[in-house]
């Protein structure tokens, strides 16, 4: 008998297919939705990629940073620098700055990948820091202050004039539909190359050396590159979601673009509620997130302590996070990455002959 | 010869664990190895494995060295190894665990399914093929750590007391099993403290004493001598 790899169900086809119909009518949103939401779903979107990032570091590769703000500023200041210095097309500039950051990431990740465990940690923090002293010397951004979009940049994007004659808006609001599709499309293409990258080679070895290091090298696995590997596409998304951020905020400075807390802390508390080491928690945790931060912002202090109390309270009681411990009673994976040993049949024999 | 140690040494402070160890397979060979708890014999198996380096001596295979070869290339090198205690990826399926060996130990990447499923038969593992490897009882954990060393296609097993803890009838499945793996040509080396099991697949017996070899033979032979029984069995001659 034959025998074949499978990893998509009759389910997961159709899940996927549900998740295409729900990125379409999201596209669609800022026909109907108010700005202020349309802000609070860009986001979403921005969180949800680089908290989809961190899970892949420490869900899959077991590495802990605590520095991917500095990826994040990393791609908004290489932002600001293509579109005030070199004058290019905002939607191009992102690209392009998110290029530099996974560039930037390689020479890095050489040096942080000699420290290991807690050590990789606090390095990846010192790195993030490095980064932000530097870029407030850079006094054609700003220096320590930082810098804001010039006008002309926002209001000569690609693809602008069409988008404000389609929806009849000003340029403000059609620059945010832009961004707003651009977030949409940062957020699926992450999630979706995340999915594609567990159900990989990459991904399976990934799996291997989170059970178990030794056993993973003894059978061929080469856990240095595979980590890596992971740590070069994080980069990757950090910087393309941060370039997109500051696109939207069109103001930068390097205590906001290196900050700790919204790149990291954060990022921590959506992948924890949501479910660690699944690719459904992070989107799940990163609407919840932005769910509590829009409507509890106004309470100040109150909202962090509370925002901590929930991330100690799931940690305690439902260590997997929402989605992990709803993935556990039930049995239910909407993206499934197992592969299953199945028979081949034998082909039909033809009626012709 | 398959696999050749020169004058291997290795120490961990005052812990002497290999001490000018001289070791030689031959293509097909089944090598047995007993000693007492802390001889000396995981830490061997680390050094041909590659997860320890010697201090000094060298490791060949086919006359190559591969002293400073990492266990990765030592795996792709034709080396495959169990773990006494099994070290499953237990997140992964059975059948999974088998798929990282075939495509990352195993050379070329087609038909693994293929390969893989006559694996999981030979070692009766077939029906939980998608069964979590985490759930699966001390027989078929061992069976897994033998299946999945087996898909990386080892020229030389490495077996670290695989039928300890398993009662007499699921020995003897087992030891049948190897018998079979042997015969298709498979080196093999045996650290087993079942007597009676490793010497119906072995020809040769190494025993160990604090990190020196001090016995070597056919296993019949070199168990009748006096210092064997005194380190191995505890047994002292009585005084006439």
């Amino acid at each position: 008998m034959r025998y074949g790899i499978a990893i998509s169900t009759w389910n997961s086809r159709l899940i996927l297919i549900a998740a295409g119909v729900v990125v379409i009518l999201l596209a669609f949103a800022p026909v109907i939705a108010p700005r202020s939401l349309i802000q609070d779903l860009i986001l979403i979107f921005v969180m949800c990629a680089i908290a989809q990032c961190w899970n892949l570091l420490a869900g899959y590769a077991g590495l802990i940073s605590v520095g991917q703000q500095a990826f994040v500023g990393l791609g908004g200041y290489g932002l600001f620098a293509l579109i005030i210095l070199a004058g290019v097309d905002p939607l191009l500039a992102v690209l392009l700055a998110a290029i530099i950051g996974t560039l930037i990431a390689i020479p890095v990740g050489l040096l942080m990948f000699r420290l290991q465990g807690a050590y990789f940690a606090v390095g990846t923090w010192v790195v993030a820091e490095v980064f932000r002293l530097l870029l407030a010397q850079w006094k054609a951004l700003g220096g320590g202050t930082g810098n804001s979009l010039p006008r002309t940049a926002t209001t000569e994007m690609f693809g602008l004039s069409t988008i404000n004659a389609l929806f009849g808006v000003r340029n403000a609001v059609g620059r945010e539909i832009v961004i707003y599709w651009a977030a949409l499309a940062l957020a699926a293409a992450v999630v979706g190359a995340s999915y594609l990258l567990l159900r990989s080679r990459i991904g399976l070895a990934l799996s291997a050396v989170r059970d178990g290091e030794t056993a993973a090298e003894s059978v061929g696995v080469d856990i240095t590159r595979t980590k890596f590997a992971v740590y070069v596409f994080a980069a990757f998304g950090a910087s393309l979601a941060g370039a997109l951020y500051f696109l939207d905020s069109a103001r930068i400075s390097p205590d906001s673009a290196f900050t700790v807390l919204d790149w990291t802390a954060y990022v921590i508390f959506i992948v924890v509620i949501g479910g660690i080491g699944t690719i459904e928690g992070p989107i799940l945790g990163s609407i919840i997130f932005v769910v509590l931060q829009s409507s509890l912002s106004d309470y100040g202090p109150w909202y962090l302590i509370l925002l901590g109390v929930l991330g100690i309270a799931v940690m305690l009681v439902a260590p997997r996070g929402l989605w992990g411990t709803f993935s556990d009673l039930t049995g239910i994976h909407l993206l499934p990455t197992r592969r299953r040993l199945v028979p081949l049949g034998e082909t039909p024999p033809t009626r012709e002959a | 010869m398959l696999l050749e140690l020169a004058r291997i040494n290795k120490r961990f402070g005052a812990v002497v664990v290999a001490d000018e160890v001289d070791l030689a397979v031959a293509d097909g060979e089944a090598l047995g190895i007993i000693g007492a708890n802390g001889a000396g014999k995981t830490s061997l198996f680390n050094l041909v494995a590659g997860v320890l380096k010697p201090d000094s001596g060298v490791v060949r295979l086919d006359g190559h060295d591969i002293t400073g070869l990492t266990a990765r290339a030592r795996c792709k090198a034709g080396i495959g190894r169990t773990f006494q205690v099994p070290r499953p990826f237990e997140s992964l399926s059975v059948f999974e665990n088998l798929l990282v060996a075939a495509q990352f130990g195993g050379g070329d990447h087609r038909g693994e399914a293929d390969e893989c499923a006559e694996v999981l038969r030979h070692t009766g593992l077939l029906g939980k093929a998608n069964g979590i490897a985490g759930k699966l009882t001390l027989l078929d954990r061992k069976r897994l750590e033998l299946a999945r060393a087996l898909a990386t296609r080892p020229r030389l097993l490495l077996l670290d007391e695989i039928a300890g803890g398993l009662t007499e009838a699921e020995c003897g499945e087992l030891v049948a099993l190897i018998r079979e793996i042997n015969g298709e040509g498979v080196s093999i080396i045996w650290i087993e403290h079942i007597v009676h099991a490793l010497f119906s697949v072995v020809s040769r017996l190494v025993v160990l004493e604090f990190g020196r070899k001090i016995a070597e033979g056919v296993p019949a032979e070199v168990m009748a001598r006096p210092e064997v029984r005194r380190s191995y069995l505890g047994i002292e001659e009585e005084v006439a």
